[in-house]
């Protein structure tokens, strides 16, 4: 739909000149996050410097029932930064400020387009920093994280966004400007920033973030352990969470994924391993040591072909990048790919990894797997050449049968990366008609009028274009009515 | 979006398909991008510009005037290339992305200024007269009257370029032959440059005395030319391989290594082969460049006591066109008294980046602000960088804020050391 001349001139009394994306070849570049294959240009694109701007365009977009879209930095895998309706879409990108930072406190409130890193960035050397880690991190904005509730490997022990989100503002999609949450941890009433932590720009747009600070842990450990089989690391993955020991981070790749950051970033995995496991403890000094000690023992047990403990800061870093920027890196293999997000009950790893590998064989798919092991959150990559339609079709087909094969074993169509409208429809498969249709009614009170990010994360209904709906019951064929 | 046209590109020289490819829309290069950290917007960042050169190939987009901004407005740093985990070349992508536009015609941008820059710049005997006339325009008082009348205000980019300027140094070429100190090594040929040799004779004095004391015989033929590095940054390649061709010819075969002390020229020089595959004589050349910081670093040299504090600044094509980034700081830190902290975003574009900063103004202005503000924050009393165009860029921020702060090439500063401990002085290099 294109937008009508009245709703550009609104918008560009609000913004500055600079600030509004009108140009075709301006569009086309927010036409899909890192889920290439999802494309939706919008309208036009606005870059709002502050609240105030944020604020307007949402009250443009109601009077003319004109979609909205928001987007931080592009990262998403689930397009969920693109517009299918077109419309209005808000770059978050020149909100970037750290409006305060209270050490005392121990927390910070930011603009949602700075970019994850640069928090801890500005806090690291009084000590602290922030938990959240998506492999993205160095790119990633946090109202992105707080959209879509984002993981990452140290979630593991220290929890994913939601639990480090004391507060936000948002301009919902009534235009309304609210706080939701605050500085201080009890508050009576209902729990909203719960609520909107990962409401994937369906309640309104975040325009600030009161995120919580920890301080940094006294000693780190980072043990790299290969193995001849992958099966070996699932049964090393298990017996280490098996044994009590919840480590920082528990992540494993697989030599597909080992190949492709060899090529890229050097990282030092070595590249004859079938699977690596990359295992992080933290916490006071002899705890680390303990843990450290008990589960290379494990990782022994289970055949590991050698246990490397990182000397210094740097290696580990290099570690960290490797699986850090694992996603890019499969460039060096493969054109495009489609990455899940599905999770399984962490005593299945062994299981779920086994049919992994069955069902890109049988539809003769090149897999890569990067995940977090620890809690189960499976990151299969199924490369294709996209310029192959049997390839994809191929490849759409392994990716669906996986997921299935996921929620058979009692998982979940998503762990981190979120819903988007990538796996909108999905959600079917695990929430019950009225589970969705209270998730629906309560997006309704944020969202009136059914104009933040349409199509993302609940399954649209076909005959209205908004919300879900019960489905009818399903008569049985030749069934008299 | 439109329906599908003829491919943008055509001819020789088109953005290698298989290498756009290699692009998984990750976005890591996004915060490393200077055009990307100033405006917070897709289409002037790598991976927008990417997307926009291969729509272009894929005949979504024509060569718009929206797309060549987008292009022009990139300062071809490749900090997108560091960053990246695909290993897109982005340099080489945008290069003859720009060689596309450049040929099938364009009119948005300066012509006449780039015609100009480029019947100068890669010329270093015209560009020496022109400097030698502006010497005159300095010395003269007549820069003060024109600054004082502010007759440059009408041209913007005619303005950027006078006020880049340095005082002009009187010329002083550096010897054809300087032998080697103490035990022999080899023998090296030094690229001469065009800004270096005119602007920074200096830097090319140092260069020659630093790696004489190393070990190596420096020879320096005077009639060398440029290095094309402006050429095949701005898309001009046919040019670009006449003058690989043509110092390939005036360079002396029998040296072990040819080394640069610009950071831009060390970088052209490297790729010379991917530009002209086959020929045996220009990969030889590109195979055997070096940066002057990688044949010093393990060079023992009578370095004297330096009580200062330094700051470094990553030229781009140094770090990200050469990934020489340890070997400057290693030689720096080795100066007896001399601290050396370390520069917030010291990767980050300054805004000179070859001609961009006389074609960009407004750009390389707030690139400038940006790094003139961390540079203050170091406390540093000496910035050094290995590229004459940022000496020049940083030169400039300094001189207009009135900061007291002295801006050097590294192998200046290794000189001062060296004066420090008193042998093989300036004097001792012969005219």
């Amino acid at each position: 739909m294109a937008l009508t001349r009245d709703v550009i001139d609104a918008l560009r009394k609000i913004l500055e000149p600079d600030a509004l994306v009108t140009s075709p070849e301006g569009r086309m570049v927010y036409e899909c996050d890192m889920h290439t294959l999802y494309k939706g240009a919008p309208d036009v694109v606005a870059l709002p410097r502050t609240t105030e701007q944020v604020q307007a365009i949402v009250r443009v977009c109601r009077e003319h029932r004109v979609p909205i879209v928001p987007r931080g930095s592009g990262t998403g895998l689930i397009g969920g930064a693109m517009a299918p309706r077109g419309g209005v879409m808000v770059g978050l990108n020149r909100m970037t400020a750290i409006l305060d930072v209270d050490l005392p406190n121990r927390c910070a409130t930011v603009q949602p387009g700075l970019i994850n890193l640069w928090l801890t960035r500005a806090v690291a050397e009084r000590g602290y920093f922030f938990a959240p880690d998506p492999s993205s991190q160095m790119v990633s904005s946090i109202g992105g994280n707080v959209s879509t509730n984002a993981g990452g490997p140290h979630c593991l022990k220290y929890g994913i966004t939601t639990n480090h989100v004391l507060g936000l503002q948002m301009v919902t999609g009534a235009g309304d400007l609210v706080w939701l949450g605050g500085k201080t941890p009890e508050r009576p009433g209902y729990d909203l920033t719960g609520a909107a932590v990962g409401s994937e720009g369906t309640f309104g747009l975040v325009t600030a973030v009161i995120v919580r600070l920890l301080h940094a842990p006294e000693a780190v450990k980072t043990v790299l352990a290969p193995f001849a089989t992958i099966d070996d690391a699932s049964e090393t993955v298990s017996a280490i969470i098996a044994a009590g020991i919840i480590p920082a981070a528990l992540e494993m790749l697989d030599q597909v994924m080992i190949q492709a950051i060899e090529d890229g970033v050097g990282a030092g995995y070595p590249r004859e391993a079938a699977a690596v496991l990359l295992i992080e403890l933290d916490g006071p000094r002899a705890e680390v040591e303990a843990q450290g000690e008990r589960c290379a023992a494990i990782a022994r047990e289970h055949r590991a072909l050698d246990v490397r403990v990182a000397r210094d800061e740097a290696e580990r870093a290099l570690l960290w990048k490797g699986r850090k920027e694992a996603a890019g890196a499969v460039g060096r293999i493969a054109p495009a790919y489609l990455l899940q997000d599905a999770v399984v009950p962490r005593s299945k790893l062994p299981e779920i990894m086994r049919r992994l590998q069955e069902i890109a064989a049988r539809h003769r798919v090149v897999m890569a797997n990067v995940f977090h092991a620890g809690d189960g959150n499976l990151h299969p990559l199924i490369c294709y050449d996209d310029r192959d339609p049997d390839e994809l079709r191929r490849a759409t087909e392994a990716n669906e049968e996986l997921l299935s094969a996921c929620i058979a074993l009692g998982g979940s169509v998503t762990g981190e990366h979120g819903v988007g409208l990538d796996k909108a429809k999905k959600l079917t498969l695990q929430y019950a008609d009225a589970d969705l249709n209270f998730m629906y009614r309560l997006r309704r009170v944020f969202d009136p009028d059914h104009l933040m990010n349409p199509d993302k994360m609940l399954p649209s209904h076909p005959a209205c274009g908004e919300g879900f709906r019960p489905a009818r019951p399903v008569l049985p064929p030749g069934a008299w009515i | 979006m439109a329906e599908t046209l003829a491919p943008a590109f055509t001819g020789a020289d088109v953005p290698d398909m298989a290498a756009l490819r290699t692009c998984v829309h990750c976005g890591i290069c996004l915060p490393v991008c200077p055009t990307y950290r100033v405006l917070g917007e897709e289409m002037d960042s790598p991976r927008g510009r990417l997307y926009l050169i291969r729509a272009a190939a894929e005949g979504r987009i024509g060569l718009t005037p929206s797309l060549t901004r987008h292009l022009d407005l990139c300062l071809g740093c490749r900090a997108c290339e560091t960053a990246c985990p695909s290993g897109v070349p982005f340099g080489s992508l945008l290069e003859t992305a720009r060689g596309q536009v450049e040929r099938q015609g364009r009119s948005t941008t300066p012509r006449l200024l780039g015609r100009l820059i480029f019947a100068l710049f890669p010329r270093p005997d015209r560009l020496g007269a022109a400097l030698g006339a502006l010497g005159l325009y300095q010395r003269s008082g007549l820069q003060r009257l024109v600054r004082a009348a502010g007759v440059l205000r009408v041209a913007p980019r005619l303005a950027a370029m006078e006020a880049l300027l340095p005082v002009v140094p009187r010329r002083a070429d550096v010897p054809v032959l300087t032998p080697a100190r103490g035990t022999r090594r080899g023998r090296v040929a030094l690229l001469t440059g065009c800004v270096q040799r005119h602007l920074y004779p200096d830097v090319n004095r140092a260069t020659a005395r630093l790696l004489s004391l190393a070990g190596w015989d420096v020879v320096a033929p005077p009639a060398q030319g440029c290095c094309g590095g402006l050429d095949l940054h701005a898309g001009r390649l046919d040019e670009l391989r006449l003058r690989a061709r043509a110092l390939t010819a005036a360079l002396p075969d029998d040296v072990d290594w040819v080394v640069t002390n610009a950071a831009g020229c060390g970088s052209a020089m490297r790729e010379y082969a991917h530009w002209l595959p086959g020929d045996a004589g220009v990969a030889r050349l590109a195979g055997r460049v070096r940066d002057v910081s990688q044949l010093l670093v393990d060079a023992e040299l009578p370095l004297g006591r330096l009580g200062a504090t330094v700051t470094y600044h990553d030229a781009c094509h140094l770090v990200h066109g050469q990934k020489v980034r340890n070997e400057p700081r290693a030689l720096l830190a080795r100066i007896p008294g001399l601290r050396l902290v370390e520069l917030a975003d010291s990767e980050l574009c300054c805004g000179s980046a070859g001609i961009y900063n006389l074609l960009e103004p407004a750009m390389a202005e707030r690139l400038l602000a940006m790094k003139i503000e961390r540079i203050v924050q170091t406390g540093a009393r000496i910035v050094v960088a290995g590229n004459p165009g940022c000496l020049l860029q940083i030169a400039k921020g300094v001189r207009e804020r009135g900061l007291d702060l002295e801006v050097l090439h590294p192998v200046q500063v290794l000189a001062r050391a060296l004066d420090q401990g008193r042998s093989f002085g300036e004097q001792d290099l012969g005219r």
